[in-house]
């Protein structure tokens, strides 16, 4: 570690340059680990799809209804336990910055299916006595600083948009499993249906199936017998339900890959470029090192440990920056992402990276020091 | 046998396709302990000898050895291992970093070492006292004077205790009375501590502070 010293004053000669490339590193690893822990964060959503709950919906897509009628024959199909339904309300409260995911479900036979909400027997009641009660996750009471029993208001621009929709919160759920999410707000479909003139629909049936090996031959059964009505539907397991959405936001994600893909290689390049520069700089001075007896391979070494350290420093700034910032304000994508985190895996990988960039933007310059010829160089330089 | 023998040394440049001959069939003996002045009109092939006797550049023919090591023989890590050990290089414009202090700048021969920090601590301060610059250690190469940077350039040439300092031009670029500080130095070297020189100069007061005089010319060699 004697030579650090060397590394160091060489890494801090040119101060602006070196500052602003570790910054283009940090970041391209801050955008490199957001954007891998949205789709490590959606994975583990899709994980907590159950594999003995279907979902039923349009067979154009999710945006259309279903008729309420459907729920009187879903019930009779063999292998279903129970049936609810709900509906994407688009809730905004005060501003469209305070979104959050808010649903109307048929709230008895919902809750009962999802027993990943555990609620307090009063609140439970509290909250299916009350035609405009409301059911929200303990993240979002906090996130707001709501408390139990508080009058709420929200619009929604798809439902009735001239009018605000009272609510109370009478109950409070807090996850089993954090990748549900803390984050999201029930209300009953009846208050939807009734503050609509009774125009809403299902916007999705959820079924709880007696047994997981049923579900190819109830969707099966289900799909064929609407296969000619005025709505056909699509019913598939929750989980691969849950991974159409995520391969949703995965045609974004590849969008995103490919943008970061981009961003990684002008990185890079200017990482590189630095190096390139700061080893033209002094190729007299690795020439007077050769004369001092230091080996080419020294040298090597000592133009990529710059450029790795350039890179490092970046990738530290860069990787733990994010993982701060994150987990720091828990960020949870206004609740499309629940329990949003980076994990270590994540900032492995992004450190990895940040090497990767060092020895890959240092090889060049490291490779022309250690071929340098001296007895030239020194001629040429005075 | 003498401690650096030059054998039948040829140094012939090819440019495109016009052979450039500096020098051809030198021999040259020195013993230890001596201080050879080396003279020359410019492109006479005084650096280019210096650098093949340094393991810098491949002689075209001929053979080098100093002391029981075979220069012309050796891959180039060997000799970037000998360098460090036996070879202390004094350019005309002293070549420091100037990112490091004088200090540091003396120390980087130690960095090759074994040596803990203490103890390059101890080699280094006892060269900058030899050169008289013990009390500049700390100081940048941009705040010393030429003539005090050719001494960090020398005390940083003797640190590692060479077996040969060459010497190309050191006061070419120094005015009279710095030109003299440096030389006497070089002479102390000699004296006190016995190092064995090949100076290179123009400067004919500097050649006279040699033991012996020997001028390069037209690719001959004469005392
Ligand atoms: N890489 C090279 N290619 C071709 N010719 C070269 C090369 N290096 C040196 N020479 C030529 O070799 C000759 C000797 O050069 P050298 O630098 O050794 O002379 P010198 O005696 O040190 O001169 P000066 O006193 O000006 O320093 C010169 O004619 C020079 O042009
Ligand atoms: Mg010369």
């Amino acid at each position: 570690m004697k030579y650090a010293r060397l590394v160091w004053v060489n890494m801090t000669r040119n101060k602006r340059r070196t500052v602003l490339t570790t910054l283009s590193v940090a970041a391209a690893l801050f955008l490199f680990v957001s954007l891998r822990s949205v789709n490590t964060t959606l994975a583990d959503a899709r994980e907590v799809g159950s594999e003995s709950r279907m979902v039923t919906r349009h067979a154009i897509s999710i945006v259309f209804y279903l008729p309420e009628s459907y729920y009187q024959w879903l019930v009779t199909v063999p292998g279903v336990r129970s049936v609810s339904w709900a509906d994407w309300f688009n809730g905004i409260y005060r501003d469209p910055r305070d979104f959050f995911p808010n649903f109307a479900v048929e709230a008895e036979s919902y809750l009962a299916m999802y027993p990943e909400m555990v609620i307090p027997e009063d609140q439970k009641r509290a909250f299916l006595d009350e035609r405009t009660a409301a059911l929200v996750g303990s993240g979002l009471m906090e996130r707001f600083g709501w408390t139990l029993g508080q009058a709420i208001q929200l619009r929604s621009p798809i439902w009735a948009p001239d009018r605000e929709w009272p609510f109370t919160i009478r109950a409070v759920y807090t996850p089993t499993n954090p990748s549900f999410g803390d984050a999201l707000f029930f209300f009953h479909y009846d208050y939807l249906y009734e503050g609509t003139s009774r125009r809403a629909q299902p916007g999705w049936y959820v079924l709880e199936i007696e047994d997981p090996a049923l579900a190819a031959a109830v969707a099966e059964t289900i799909d064929e017998h609407y296969r000619n009505s005025q709505a056909a539907t699509k019913t598939e397991t929750e989980r691969a339900f849950q991974t159409g959405i995520v391969t949703m936001y995965g045609n974004v994600g590849f969008l995103m890959n490919a943008i970061g893909l981009a961003v990684f290689f002008a990185i890079l390049l200017l990482a590189a470029n630095t190096m390139m520069m700061a080893a033209r700089e002094r190729t007299s001075e690795v020439a007077v090192l050769k004369t001092l007896g230091y080996s080419d391979r020294l040298l090597f070494a000592l133009v990529l440990a710059e450029a790795a350290s350039i890179t490092l420093i970046g990738g530290l700034l860069g990787v733990f920056g994010a993982k701060l910032a994150f987990e720091g304000t828990g960020f949870q994508g206004l609740g499309l992402l629940p329990n949003f985190q980076v994990k270590w895996a994540t900032a492995t990988a992004g450190m990895a990276i940040a090497l990767c960039l060092g020895l890959a933007s240092g090889i060049v310059p490291a490779w022309q020091a250690a071929r340098l010829p001296v007895a030239e160089t020194l001629r040429r330089v005075g | 046998m003498a401690l650096l023998e030059i054998r039948n040394l040829s140094k012939v440049y090819q440019r495109d396709s016009q052979m450039i001959t500096v020098f051809e069939g030198i021999d040259l003996d020195i013993e230890a302990g001596e201080f050879l002045v080396l003279m020359g009109p410019s492109g006479s092939g005084k650096t280019t000898l210096l650098n093949l006797v340094a393991g810098l550049d491949k002689p075209t023919a001929g053979t080098i050895s100093v002391g029981a090591a075979e220069v012309t023989e050796m891959s180039p890590r060997q000799l970037a291992a000998w360098r460090s050990r036996h070879v202390g290089f004094i350019f005309q414009l002293y070549n420091l970093l100037p990112v490091l202090t004088a200090y540091q700048n003396v120390e980087l021969p130690l960095l090759l070492t074994h040596l803990s920090k203490s103890e390059r601590r101890e080699h280094v301060m006892t060269v900058l006292e030899v050169v008289g610059l013990s009390d500049r250690a700390d100081h940048y190469p941009r705040q010393l004077s030429g003539g005090e940077e050719q001494r960090v350039a020398i005390a940083r040439a003797v640190v590692s205790d060479p077996t040969v300092i060459l010497a190309d031009e050191p006061t070419g670029d120094l005015d009279a009375k710095s030109a003299d500080e440096v030389l006497t130095l070089m002479q102390r070297l000699n004296g006190e501590f016995n190092k064995t020189i090949l100076l290179v100069t123009h400067d004919q007061r500097a050649a006279e502070r040699g033991h012996a005089v020997m001028h390069l010319d037209k690719g001959v060699l004469t005392g």
